[in-house]
């Protein structure tokens, strides 16, 4: 086989310090990582084992948010029963996300860092042209297969969509993650393809996610996520909205409104434009549905992903009503 | 070396009278679920290896350099078996002496003919090494451009489809049905390939001593198999042992053994230890077959009361560039619908894939899909409900030949699953159905037809001194729960309690039990089964009724009946002595009897025999979305004698369900530049989960049939898949008002 060191971390500085080594990676559920060493994509020399660190498992939930460990099992916020009433939308991602079974097993840091489906990445030993895995080599995505590929933030570069649920929610959400000394939005750490889709991450060697922080909101209390896709579990979105409302007192003018768009872009995508189109107007479905459709505003398709733009408008405007009737 | 499985393990059955007809678990049930049953990549004999193949990542071209020295460094492997070094066989892989022997990929030179053709074979210490070792191969291919596509390559009349049908068949004068007709329809339906994905992937362990040859791997057939693999190494069929007491599914896929099985015999023999291969999940995409795609037209007239006047049924498949596998699509309607004019007729392109082959009902599950879909459109037309319209065509004889059916109770599956559907209340019009939660809802029907076809099966049977019995058939179980219906059969055919009966199977050292496909082996196998007990227990009657000292003295073979262990006088049951007593009076230890299991081949002229049955389903489509759910699903099927209604219903459940993922989930999807799969994984190639079947029914409708053969049996592995399909794309149609030409069906196909 492939030899490489398997390092078992003692503390989190230790964790830190192998990871700032070239050609290292940090180990927690390994459902995305054992997953792209065994296509090819990962080939690390080193893996940094965090599993044993301690209280990197925490959810805390208080008045001022959520502080969810890195470490914390994506299956466990899922059902936590704090993060249920006060971030609806965080568990209905998590729980529609993946299967039971890799719910169980992967960290919430670890999905953060899960990378894209797109095929020709994952196939290095059939495709060798791809920019996020050779820099310059190509993309041999456009052109190909690409009912799953991104219509939102591509580049000439890089078409590959982000897939995840969670981040989608926590950036409509203005989650931050820790990064040890530093903190950043979830919508600031995940980076846009542009000319170096290699870079999908605003992490430095050496760092490491510690948790996550979710401020507390009117709108992240009332909010859903909506997943749709063809299959009823199990599989990635043809499109996802995540979206939180907060009314004004007569429980019809929206005061504050977040929207992001997953299964559709490059990285989780906040749709601020529909949040603004539609702040402060009455909550109304012709509204909502004209608003909507600025959530796809300069989208591009590449053939068999046309119908992500058609689709992902409708889900925003589902949502948003959706929560509308709760009021 | 027989098979030593202890499958009573398991508490005792509750039961009365004959083991025939009992809802019993399987037998096999308490190995599998406790992890003792051993499958073929279970095995590792002493001094074993893991061989890795590499397999080519381009369609078409040659392999023009492998770095095999840097594959031989990599610690820990041992070979690297190239068409350089590949041992020589007796046979040449690329011959076909018959239609039924499909040619292999067995490194006989540098041509690539499809993406995922073995191009070395890596043996190692360990499978990490081999692993690494194969990748380490680094290939340089001289690479042509791929044709994957239906219009990719120029189309041609087949010689023959399926197993040999002629590609264009007539009855009457489709043209003239068609001009005479007062309503026509005309519509062309896509469905695309689908590869095997049986939770095991095919799986070889093998080991030579000299010229004998060693081998646990799953098989549908034997015999086939110990056949293939003696003609390729030219060593005689009884030195080759196979081994396969469980497959971890089949369907068609391990009918016939498959390059990479070879391979793994080959590279055996060329280290000279036993090694061990498994095919990767994407490994399976190209050499063990697959469902190829087809583009089927159906042209349809009917007259003012709705009836049928002609059907044209075209089917455009593929096969691959080196061997021939027609999807027989358009046969589908040769039994189903009665019509004066039918034609079938089909064309074909060779494309650079694997060689297409069974994948359970071939030809039936794709002809059905686009049949069930005009036929409702023709109803439509015809301004009629689906189901009356088909009552209407309801065929009387075999539509094609006009043969009278064996027996047929598709009426009665019609009205039972409709009346437990509740089908009567379906508005005609499409989209008039709403639920609570604004889904438009349809509902959809479809039929389903499936040939009762016998192989050639045998099978040997031991009445013993102590009372107890032994069957032996090298019978072949896939998952279906054959170790327990062939036992209820043995022990039925012994006079038996079943826990009385020792059941062998799965192995090519027993007598040759024919083939697990064409849901013919319960049939085939069950015949020869049957036959052997009641000739064992003719010998039995013979030295009863023969000895002044049995009570049974003077009672010819008819005059006794075998029960419960004891034969019995007929005409005085009062009169009766146990199989044990007349042994042992005898001074026999035990005594043997044989039986064959054949398709009768004078009812075979004279009549048409098939299973049927009918699925109706609801889907619920989210009008914003194009989102499909299935909601419900009933079936009723009549299929002869239910020997195990447990398993039976399970088979069928199991049908119903790949329906759905035919419908709406399974498709191989291909990238046309390089024609490789790009999709070929557990997570992308998709096929329902849990919940994407919230409520399965199936019915089984009661159906004596004293033609197919003494049991009357007529097999129920395949017809499950045909007409499900069908049922849900004509929901969808129901629900929305957008009639489905092209499977599966997605979201885009719905969203307007």
């Amino acid at each position: 086989m492939r030899d490489f060191s398997y390092f078992r971390a003692s503390s989190l500085d230790a964790a830190r310090q192998a990871a700032a080594l070239p050609g290292t990676m940090l180990l927690a559920g390994g459902t995305t990582l054992i997953d792209l060493a065994k296509c090819g994509v990962a080939e690390p020399d080193t893996l940094v084992d965090i599993t044993h660190l301690k209280g990197l498992d925490r959810i805390d939930v208080n008045e001022r948010g959520a502080t969810i460990g890195a470490l914390a099992k994506m299956g466990h916020i899922a059902d936590h029963a704090d993060i249920k009433s006060r971030f609806p939308a965080i568990s209905e991602a998590l729980w529609q996300a993946a299967s039971a079974q890799i719910r169980n097993m992967a960290t919430i840091g670890g999905n953060l860092m899960q990378r894209t489906r797109c095929p020709y990445f994952r196939g290095p030993a059939n495709f060798s042209a791809c920019n996020k895995r050779e820099p310059g080599s190509g993309c041999s995505a456009i052109g190909g297969v690409t009912r799953g590929h991104a219509v939102l933030g591509t580049s000439e570069a890089c078409i590959a969509m982000y897939p995840g649920d969670l981040a989608t929610a926590l950036v409509a959400f203005d989650a931050t993650v820790h990064l040890g000394e530093r903190k950043l939005l979830v919508d600031d750490f995940f980076l846009l393809p542009g000319s170096t889709p290699d870079r999908e991450h605003a992490i430095e060697p050496g760092e490491m996610i510690t948790s996550i922080e979710i401020p507390s909101s009117a709108a992240a209390h009332r909010s859903t996520y909506l997943k749709i896709r063809d299959r009823q579990s199990y599989e990635f979105a043809a499109a996802s909205a995540a979206v939180g409302i907060e009314f004004e007192a007569d429980g019809r003018t929206i005061r504050d409104l977040r929207v992001a768009l997953g299964g559709v872009a490059t990285k989780p995508w906040r749709a601020r434009a529909v949040e603004e189109a539609l702040k402060g107007k009455v909550l109304e479905p012709e509204t909502v549905r004209a608003a909507s459709r600025l959530a796809v505003e300069g989208a591009v398709d590449h053939g068999a992903n046309h119908y992500k733009i058609e689709l992902a408008p409708r889900v925003v405007a589902r949502a948003i009503l959706k929560l509308g009737e709760t009021a | 070396m027989t098979l030593e499985l202890s499958l009573n393990q398991q508490p005792a059955h509750t039961r009365q009278g004959s083991s025939i007809g009992q809802p019993l678990t399987r037998r096999d049930g308490f190995l599998k679920v406790t992890g003792a049953a051993r499958y073929a990549a279970d095995n590792h004999p002493s001094g074993m290896l893991y061989a890795v193949l590499a397999v080519s990542s381009i369609a078409r071209g040659r392999v023009a350099a492998l770095d095999v020295e840097a594959a031989k460094a990599h610690k820990g492997v041992v070979e690297v078996m190239t068409p350089r070094n590949r041992p020589a066989l007796a046979a040449d892989p690329d011959a076909k002496d018959h239609p039924f022997m499909f040619r292999l990929d067995l490194l006989q030179n540098e041509e690539v003919r499809y993406p995922n053709q073995t191009i070395a074979v890596v043996i190692a210490e360990t499978l990490e090494a081999a692993t690494e070792g194969a990748a380490l191969l680094s290939p340089r291919y001289e690479a042509l451009p791929a044709r994957v596509g239906l219009d990719d390559a120029e189309s041609f009349v087949p010689r023959g489809v399926g197993v040999g049908n002629p590609a264009v068949q007539h009855k009457g004068d489709v043209e003239a049905g068609l001009k005479s007709a007062k309503t026509r329809i005309e519509a062309t339906y896509e469905t695309p390939a689908q590869y095997h994905n049986a939770m095991e992937p095919h799986a070889i362990v093998a080991a030579w001593d000299g010229d004998k040859l060693s081998i646990d791997t799953p098989s549908q057939g034997l015999a086939m198999a110990q056949g293939r693999i003696s003609g390729l190494f030219g060593i005689a069929p009884q030195n080759i042992h196979i081994r396969s007491p469980f497959l971890g599914g089949g369907f068609g896929s391990k009918g016939m053994i498959s390059g990479p099985q070879v391979l793994g015999v080959l590279a055996a023999r060329l280290v000279g230890r036993p090694v061990k291969l498994v095919l990767r999940r994407e490994q399976m995409y190209g050499p063990v077959g697959h469902r190829a795609p087809t583009r089927q037209t159906l042209r349809m007239g009917m007259d003012g009361e709705g009836r049928l006047t002609a059907i044209h049924h075209h089917a455009k498949t593929a096969s691959s560039t080196f061997d021939d596998f027609f999807e027989p699509a358009a046969d589908a309607s040769h039994t189903l619908y009665a019509s004066p004019a039918i034609t079938t007729s089909h064309e074909a392109v060779r494309l650079d894939t694997g060689t297409p082959l069974f994948m359970r009902a071939p030809g039936e599950a794709t002809g059905s899909i686009a049949l069930e879909s005009a036929i409702d459109e023709a109803a439509h037309a015809c301004g009629m409900d689906p189901l009356e319209f088909r009552l209407r065509n309801y065929a009387e004889v075999e539509p094609m030949t006009g043969k009278p059916f064996s027996s047929k109770a598709l009426r009665e599956c019609y009205s039972q699953a409709a009346k437990a559907f509740g089908w009567a209340s379906r508005p005609l019009q499409p989209r008039l159905m709403r639920d609570a939660d604004g889904f438009l809802t349809g509902w959809g029907v479809g039929t389903a037809t499936f040939p009762a076809i016998m192989f050639q099966a045998e099978a040997r049977a031991v009445l013993k001194a102590d009372g107890s019995g032994l069957m032996e058939t090298g019978a072949q179980d896939m998952g279906q729960g054959a170790w327990t219906a062939f036992a209820q059969i043995a022990a039925d055919g012994l006079g038996l309690d079943i826990d009385q009966v020792d059941f062998r199977a799965g192995s090519s050292d027993l007598p040759n039990a024919g083939i697990a496909g064409g849901s013919g082996h319960t049939a085939t196998a069950g015949m020869a089964i049957h036959n052997a007990g009641a000739a064992v227990i003719a010998r039995l009657a013979d030295l009863a009724t023969g000895n002044e000292a049995s009570p049974l003295f003077g009672a010819d073979n008819e005059g006794v009946v075998a029960r419960g262990g004891r034969l019995y006088r007929r005409d005085d049951e009062n009169r009766s002595e146990s199989y044990a007593e007349i042994l042992t009076r005898a001074g026999l230890t035990e005594i043997e009897g044989h039986g064959k299991g054949a398709p009768d081949a004078a009812s075979q002229e004279t009549y048409a025999k098939h299973a049927h049955g009918a699925v109706f389903a609801e889907v619920k489509v989210d009008p914003d979305f194009g989102q499909i759910r299935v909601t419900r699903l009933v079936g009723a099927f009549a299929a002869g004698r239910v020997i195990n209604p447990r398993l039976v219903r399970s088979q069928y459940y199991g049908g119903m369900i790949w329906g759905v993922s035919f419908a709406l989930h399974e498709e191989a999807i291909t990238d046309r530049r390089s024609g490789r799969i790009q999709n070929a994984n557990l997570a992308e190639y998709h096929v329902p989960v849990n919940a994407d079947v919230p409520s399965v029914e199936a019915i089984l409708i009661h159906e004596d049939d004293p033609y197919v053969n003494a049991l009357g049996i007529k097999g129920v592995g395949e017809i499950g898949i045909i007409g499900t399909a069908g049922a849900v794309a004509n929901a969808v149609w129901h629900a929305t008002g957008v009639r489905p030409r092209r499977f599966p069906i997605r979201i885009e196909d719905l969203l307007g």
